[in-house]
């Protein structure tokens, strides 16, 4: 029984941070569409190719941080919560 | 004339040292000290020793000790570069020195404005602090900034900047600052509260992964080339085919690209902040007023 409840744990855990990292999916549309708008913006005005390459980058990185959210969430998930969660099950069973 | 210049180069063999040592000293370290480990695991900094205190023993980790060596290979670059300082016949290293202090000095001023020109020398430590710790993984050493700690500690540095900034109009303008929509205020709190969480987590979140993604290609690869030679007797199967060069083009990315660009975007949200949080017109409308007053008053 104590086996199939740590399964469980262990199982959930790493469901859990494959689910969190379903986030992925937005950073990379934000990200690809501040880069097209970007390359745009430097076919439509070459000269001004500098600022506009600084400001993308900025850009993304911003938008970036949802992801990373999900990816120190899904880090946590797998490195950090079985342990936890095992120690407070055994805890809880004394 | 010979004493000066020998004592010049003995200044700059220390200042070299003082560059290079650390790092040597870091990797020495990391070897003597690092366990013993098959197959792949992705670990946090590690635990050098414990100092007992009074209320909760003193934690030294790797983290703590290689951003200390950063630092005193960015205080031994920095005297180098700024030995032998001249108005004519200038050297190389003036002219770098003098190239990176006019580049940090055109970036505030642009990211800035006039007011925080003496913000230059900080975020010009950010950069360096940053970059250069990202950058020493190229060593085999632990990246500092792949450790929440360091970066939070930063983030929270920026924050009381930011805070500093805001109370400069007087504690009223501060609270007024949040409910410009009355009803908004709750969100307003914590999305100042979320600030220095979002730039601690951005920048650990990117040098982490990059670890965390090279670690597994790595052990892809090693799994790979072991189905491909693993046919072959004795030393031949255990040949790392695929893991020669291909690994370091991803870190090319992660360790080299990837480093500095967090650290330029630190370095541009801290800009960014502290002057976005800092009400210019208001100041500068009471300083005038106040300078006003204060003359009326003596003329009175």
């Amino acid at each position: 029984m104590l086996e199939l409840a740590i399964g469980i744990i262990l199982g959930c855990c790493a469901l859990g941070a494959g689910c969190a990292m379903i986030a992925g999916i937005g950073p990379g549309i934000g990200e690809g569409n501040a880069v097209a708008k970007a390359c745009e913006a430097i076919g439509r005005q070459p000269e001004s190719i500098g600022q506009v390459r600084s400001t993308m980058l900025m850009g993304c990185a911003i938008a970036e941080t949802t992801g990373l959210y999900a990816l120190v969430i899904a880090i946590l998930l797998i490195f950090v919560a079985p342990n936890m969660f095992v120690n407070i099950l055994m805890n809880v069973i004394g | 004339m010979k004493k000066e210049s020998r004592e010049y180069a003995a200044k700059d063999i220390l200042y070299v040292c003082m560059m290079v040592l650390p790092i040597l000293a870091g990797i020495i370290l990391r070897v003597l000290t690092k366990p013993l480990s098959e197959g792949i695991n992705v670990t946090g900094a590690q635990i050098y020793f414990t100092v007992p205190m009074p209320i909760q023993p003193l934690i030294i980790t790797e983290a703590q000790i290689n951003s200390w060596l950063v630092m005193i290979v960015i205080l031994g670059a920095c005297l180098f570069l700024t030995s032998e300082l001249k108005t004519r016949n200038v050297g190389v290293r003036q002219h770098i020195a003098e190239w990176l202090v006019e580049k940090t000095e055109a970036l505030v001023l642009d990211g800035m404005g006039e007011y925080f020109m003496g913000f230059s020398p900080f975020i010009a430590a950010i950069l360096g602090l940053s970059a250069l710790s990202s950058l020493l993984s190229l060593f085999g050493l632990f990246p500092p900034t792949s450790d929440i700690n360091v970066v939070a500690g930063w983030a929270i540095l920026v924050f009381a900047l930011i805070t500093y900034y805001k109370f400069k109009c007087g504690p009223l303008q501060y609270v007024k600052s949040f409910c410009d929509p009355p009803l908004l205020a709750p969100l307003n709190i914590i999305s100042e509260v979320a600030t220095p969480i979002s730039m601690a987590f951005r920048h650990y979140g990117n040098v982490l992964s990059g670890t965390v993604i090279s670690v597994l290609v790595a052990a892809g690869l090693q799994g790979l080339s072991s189905l491909i030679l693993g046919w072959l007797p004795g030393f031949l199967g255990e040949f790392p085919l695929l893991q020669i060069g291909l690994p370091a083009i991803l870190s090319i990315y992660f360790d080299i690209f990837s480093g500095c660009l967090q650290a330029y975007i630190f370095a541009m949200l801290t800009m960014l902040y502290v002057a976005g949080g800092f009400p210019m017109d208001l100041y500068f409308e009471r300083k005038a007023k106040k300078l006003k007053n204060n003359i009326t008053l003596e003329e009175k």
